[in-house]
This record gives C-alpha cells, structure tokens and sequence, in this order.
C-alpha cells in the first residue's frame, strides 16, 4: 500500500472503486486545516463577542477610550498585513510553478513584513504603558469603566493576535526548512497552502480588531 | 481460527518510524489503537482516583459536622472530584478510548486522517493530566472553586486556580484536536460503498461529537483564559468594580459546557445503538431517526445554556425561551428511546453483561432525563436550583448515562480489544452491585434536595442525616461494585478464555477482523452495500469474515 498507483475494489456488478489512503490525504489535509480555522474564528469570535457586549453597554466610554490610540500606526500595521498576505499567497504561486527561489523569498519578505508588525506592535504598547495605560494600573482604574474595559479588551486581544502573528513566524520558518529539505515541493504543497490559508485568517482577524479599537474613536 | 495471527499488540508505527523498545514503541507509536489503549490506562487510573475522593466526601457527610476533612479541604474535595471526572474522564471517555480504537474499524479504514494528530492529542491529554495533578502538591492546593470556575470567586481565591485553568485548557486542545480528526476521518476514509446513512450508529455519535468539540470547545477555552488574564492583570472583564459583570462569564462558560453535556452522552447513546441490534438479533428500529437524532440533539444543545442562569437574573423573556428550548432538547432523545425500546419489543433478547448494562442505562437514564424535564420548569428551577436534586438529576443523566454506556463498552468490545473473554458470571455480580449501589446512592438526593438540601455544603440539618447515611452505603456499594468489574476486567487479559473474530455473533465491520485486529485492519477493505444491522433469522445477513481478511473461502 506504499505504492503510488490507488488501491481498487470492484462492487458486485464490477464497477471499480477508488480506496483512499490515509498517507498524504491531500483532501484531508486540507479539510483538517479549515477546521482548525473554525476554532481560531470561534475563539476570535468569543472575544469579539465580549466586546460586542461591554461595547453595547458603554459606547460613549469607548469612542473617549479608542480616541487615545494612535490611528495612524495601527493603520500602518493594518496595510504591513495585509501586503505580507499578498506576498505569502505569491509564494504559494511561485511554488506552484516551480520557482522554488523566487517562492523562498517571498516567504523572507513575509517573516519581515509580520516581524515589522511586531516592532510597530511594541512601540504601540510602550507608549500606552509609558502613558500608565496598562491593565489594573492606577491610572487606568481611575477612568470611567468603559475606558478600564476597553484598554483590557485591548490588551488582551492585540496580545492574542500578536501571539499568533508569532505561531505564524514560527510556521514559515518551519516551511522554509521543509522547502529546504523538499519534504515540501510543487507537487506537495499543502502545508505552504495551510499556512497561508493561516495567515489569512490572522491578517483578517486584524481586519476587524482595527476598526473596533481604532476607528470608533473617530465617531466621538 | 487456530492460526496465530501478529496483532496490532506485536507490531506497530511509531513517530520516528521503527523502535525496539517496547515502552517507546507504546508512547510514540501512532496506531490509533494503542493510542485508544494508551488513553484507558491513563483514564482509569483517574477515575479510581476521582472515585476514592467521591467516596471520601460521602464519609464526611455520614454524620453532620465536621468528620475527616476540614470545609476548605471538603470545597477542594469536590472540586478535585468534578474536574477529574469531568474534563479528564467523561468529555473523553468514550470518543478518546472508544472512538479512537473502533472509529476506523467500523468505517472500514486502515488508520484515523491524521494519525500523527491523534498521539499529540494524547500527549495534550497526558500534559493537561499532569498540570492538575501538580497543583495538588504545590502552593496553596488544588482550586476550591467548584469544576465550574465562576467568576469572581475564581478571581478571588488564592487557590491554584490558574493551574486547574491551564490542565482545563490544554484538556480542550487536546479535545479539539481529537474532533477534528474525527471529522475528516468520517468525511474521507469511508470504506467505499458506505454513504452517511450506512454508517453505524456509533460513527454518527462520534461525528456529532466531533463537531460540537470544534465548534464549543474553543469558546471555553478563550473563557478559561480570559479568567488567567483577570486572574494575573486585572482587565476587568469578569469584576463589577471595574464595569465587568460576573454573569458574563457564566454564559460564556455555558455556551460552551451545555453542548459538552451532550458531547458526553452522544457517543454513549451511539454505544446503545450497537449493542442493542447485537442482542436483540435484529435490526435497530428506526435506523434514520436515531441518526438525525444525534445531530439535532447536537444542534439544539447550543442553544439552551441559559437554563442553567435562572436564578442569576436574567430577564423573564429570556427565561421562557431558555426554558422552551430546553424542553425541546427531549425531542430527539425521547426518539432514540422509543426506538431502542421499539428494538426490544419481541425481540428474543441475549441478557449478557453488555445488554444488561444497556437496560439498565435504559432505567437510570430515564429517571435522569425525566428530571431535567423538573428542573427546567422556571417555577420548580427556582426551588430546586444548587440543590441535591440537581446533584441526583446529574449524576442519573452522567453517571448513568454515560459511565454506564462506558462501563458497557468496555464488556461488549472486550474481546475486540483483548482477544480474549472476560468472566460473564463475575461481570453480572458487578452489575448488579454497581445498578444497586448507583440507586442507594443517588435517589435519596433527590428527596433530599426537594426538602432544600443545597449541593455543594460541607456540613447540613440533622434531618437530612438519613438521606447522607443511605447515600454513603450505596456509594459504598458502587465503589466495591466497580472495583469488583474492573478486577474481573484485568483478570481477564490474563485468564479469559480466546475467542473468536466476533464473539457476539454481530453485524458490523469491526467484527469481521481478527480480535486483536492486525495492525493496518483490513488487508482488503470491503465494498459496504449493506447496511449495518442486517439480521435474518436471528442471525447476520453478511459474514464478511473471509473476504476481509482476504483469505480463499475454502468452501
């Protein structure tokens, strides 16, 4: 059964039927993986809903909160993101066809473009904590409520997201080993296929965290 | 059957291809089912322990006052006691052990999709396993919050709470992980032939299953988190000081735990529904309606969390509708049972010990279900809320239920599993004792509980001293009654009597491969144009035994 050519079993009138095996399922594969994104998405979606939720109660609170982020290099991260996306899905492209170089690279630009966000990431928060923002400080405590929850909903989400931007560093650098070894190649491409299909997931989750906590503030 | 066959116990794959050692060749191999084998050991070894603390709060309850245990040790007591039996043993009792080992076979597939997959959610298991068990031994102790972890005494309570959390949390990836296999392996190694509606009952438990694992646990998940995060920062989200509110967390941790109810008892309803044609030697009444019914209880299971905040405040509204689709859920489980019972009706029944533990579930799950009926009536939720009725309504549904259906897959897939036969005179002593032991122990609470005992106290009125003296000698007989099965369970491997392929004379695939099956299962899998349960006379219609196993008939 380690061969390539697919087992066979004939019904009673004769008519073959193709056996699949579980080595190598690319549909399984692929199925496998997109189930796993409906538990990041229920996981995200937990979140989003307890902002929903604190965001109903307290409007006001949170336009006067999210006024104090800083629009522009939140929207900057927003497009880092969404261009890293572009270059994974030409990787997956150029895998296809054979460019195994040209794919390498666009891997690279993509590990600095999601380690760019990161650092943007960082200035972001140091200069929320510089400001004694941070979760149970005494600065914040002393705000209204809606501000204390958003700045804690804040925290906790962009931290969530950055962990995976992390996990997908990780991965890309997994794939890259594996291009290296050419475990994966233009014709077994599906874990390059997951992780961009990861990373779309993580760069969309971003698509809607921006205009929770960075734009409403510009209703107030 | 004389020739001596390599089973899946002399040879096997592991992670890093071939071991000599035979504990490595265990840890790592990724056969699904020494994977199923390697989750039983460990589960059981939980569940003997999460018994004995069980019995230990019983004895503290004999008389009134304090006995043996202080009232903060008693709190971490049933703490202890409910996340074991909960998050290690029940949510993957059956699919982890069960599901693993028989998944492939009824299908008619060589392995699960993601075989690799299945040994790191039993790796997942084992560490959340670990995590619990070391926050016994340090700090303050184990987490005195109760399985349910509600906010904000879980924020509050300087036991280990983040570690309980943590083995909680790591407990659902492995879930999740185990789900999502289950899935895809449904979806694509169907033996051909086999469509949705000729599969076994049991795969379209497990698939239900599967899928409320995706789709729930992960809500839980973040939900645990989110109480490490208020636990360490201080976000507010769970604490009214800050503008949060406590009752959100109890939704969130609902949305999640009431589909896990069903996520427990759907795979032991699919377990009924292969032992019953077995013994009744005919096919199962109602083949399609107990399948569909297992994936509407799935889906109507996420929409009833609210019953369990009836008296947290929420508007009356909402109640009715909570209530209303509660009732609702009764539906499709009436359906099963009638159809089983409808199975039985003149059937010429074989009372061997999986069959007796099916009735017997037949019985305890009933009075558990018709209680819940009680408990989701606003009026009576209202008196009856953290009372002992809810604890008698919960243990009849999971214990009855659930361990149950476990207790009788483990005697009706024995042989599977072993090759050889247990004891059948000992295992109905067993029985006997256990559904003996079970009702001493758990009807009185009901009463009990309707007289205003709350769940939950370490100490009580002297006028419900009865009922806590009745209920210790029946948890004294359970506890004999299961060591009892399981000594007659263990000694079988050693002195059972070999059997054959398929022992109970039954119909699915699983049964025509050799017990143990070989590793890899089929040497030739076989086209299903058949439908599972197919009897004539009392007998299968299909004996497949040969063809499978690709041997020559020599008839």
């Amino acid at each position: 059964m380690k061969t390539n050519t697919p087992e066979i079993i004939y019904d009673k009138d004769g008519n073959p039927h193709e056996i699949v095996d579980f080595n190598d399922d690319y549909t399984a594969s692929k199925l496998g993986f997109w189930l796993f994104l409906f538990t990041e998405l229920m996981l995200f979606g937990a979140m989003f809903l307890v902002f929903a939720f604190f965001f109903y109660k307290m409007p006001d609170d949170f336009q006067t909160a999210s006024g104090n982020l800083n629009i522009l290099l939140g929207g900057l991260n927003t497009f880092i993101l969404l261009l890293s996306t572009y270059f994974m899905g030409i990787a997956l492209i150029h895998l296809r066809e054979k460019d195994i170089d040209k794919c390498k690279k666009s891997i690279y630009i993509t590990i600095a473009l999601a380690f760019v966000f990161l650092v943007i990431k960082y200035i972001e928060w140091s200069i929320e904590i510089n400001h004694g923002i941070y979760p149970d400080s005494e600065i914040l405590n002393s705000k209204s409520n809606g501000e204390i929850l958003f700045f804690g909903l804040y925290f906790t989400m962009t931290g969530f997201h950055g962990i995976h931007i992390i996990a997908g560093i990780a991965l890309m650098i997994w794939v890259l080993i594996l291009i290296n070894k050419k475990i994966v190649n233009n014709k077994k491409y599906v874990i390059l296929e997951n992780i961009s299909l990861y990373w779309d997931l993580v760069h969309l989750v971003w698509v809607f965290l921006f205009p929770l906590f960075y734009i409403i503030g510009l209703g107030g | 059957m004389s020739e001596k066959t390599t089973s899946f116990y002399d040879e096997t794959h592991t992670v890093f291809g071939h071991h000599h050692n035979k504990l490595l060749q265990w840890i790592f191999s990724i056969d699904h089912k020494r994977i199923a084998i390697l989750y039983i050991i460990v589960m059981l070894c939980f569940f003997v322990l999460a018994i004995s603390i069980g019995l230990t709060m019983r004895l503290e309850l004999f008389f009134p006052g304090e006995q043996i245990l202080t009232p903060d040790r008693y709190n971490q007591a049933f703490t202890l006691h409910g996340t074991i039996m909960i998050f290690l043993f029940v949510v993957p009792g059956i699919p982890a052990v069960f599901g693993n080992f028989l998944l492939p076979l009824l299908i008619g597939a060589r392995d699960v999709s993601f075989p690799r997959l299945n040994l790191l959610s039993w790796w997942f298991y084992l560490i959340g396993c670990m995590v619990a068990l070391v926050s016994l031994f340090i700090g303050p102790g184990f987490a005195d919050t109760g399985w349910t972890f509600y906010a904000p005494y879980s924020v509050k309570t300087e036991t280990n709470v983040i570690f309980a959390l943590t083995a909680a949390y790591i407990l659902g990836l492995s879930s999740i992980l185990t789900g999502i296999n289950f899935v895809v392996t449904v979806h694509r190694l169907r033996a051909p032939g086999m469509n949705f509606f000729k599969m076994p009952l049991f795969v379209w438990g497990l698939y239900s299953t599967a899928w409320i694992q995706i789709l729930a646990t992960p809500v839980v998940g973040i939900t645990l988190i989110l109480v490490i995060i208020e636990k360490t920062l201080g976000i507010g989200i769970f604490d009214p000081s800050k503008g949060g509110d406590p009752i959100l967390y109890q939704h969130l941790f609902w949305i999640y735990s009431h589909p896990a109810v069903y996520l427990m008892i759907l795979p032991a309803f699919g377990v009924v529904s292969e032992i019953l044609p077995t013994f009744c030697r005919r096919t199962i009444f109602g083949y399609r309606s107990i399948a569909i019914s297992s994936a509407l209880i799935a889906i109507i299971g996420y929409l009833v969390w609210g019953h369990h905040l009836f008296t947290s405040g929420m508007s009356e509204w909402t109640k009715i509708i909570f209530s209303f689709l509660t009732f609702f859920v009764s539906i499709p489980t009436g359906i099963k049972f009638f159809d089983w019972v409808a199975t039985m009706y003149k059937a010429s029944i074989v009372f061997k010990t999986p069959m007796l533990w099916v009735v017997g579930t037949i019985i305890t799950f009933a009075i558990g279900g018709l209680t819940g009926i009680t408990l989701v009536t606003l009026g009576v939720n209202i008196h009856l809320h953290d009372t002992y009725f809810v604890v008698a309504h919960f243990h009849y549904t999971i214990f009855g239920g659930v361990v149950f259906m476990l207790f009788a897959a483990m005697h009706y897939w024995y042989p599977k599993f072993i090759g050889k036969m247990y004891d059948e005179a000992k295992a109905k002593i067993a029985f006997y004792l256990i559904f003996i032991g079970f009702n001493t122990l758990w009807f009185p609470m009901f009463f009990a509980g309707a007289l205003g005992m709350p769940r939950r106290y370490f100490d009580y009125l002297p006028e419900f001293t009865i009922y806590h003296q009745i209920a210790g000698v029946g948890a004294v007989i359970t506890v004999s009654g299961i060591l009892f099965m399981l000594y007659t369970l263990i000694s079988g491997i050693k002195k059972g009597e070999r059997c054959g392929a398929n022992p109970w004379n039954a119909s699915t695939l699983e049964w025509q491969i050799d017990s143990p099956p070989p590793l890899e299962n089929f040497k030739n899998i076989p086209y299903v144009d058949f439908e599972p349960y197919e009897y004539e006379k009392g007998e299968p219609k299909h004996n497949l035994y040969n063809k499978i196993k690709g041997v020559q008939n020599e008839n």
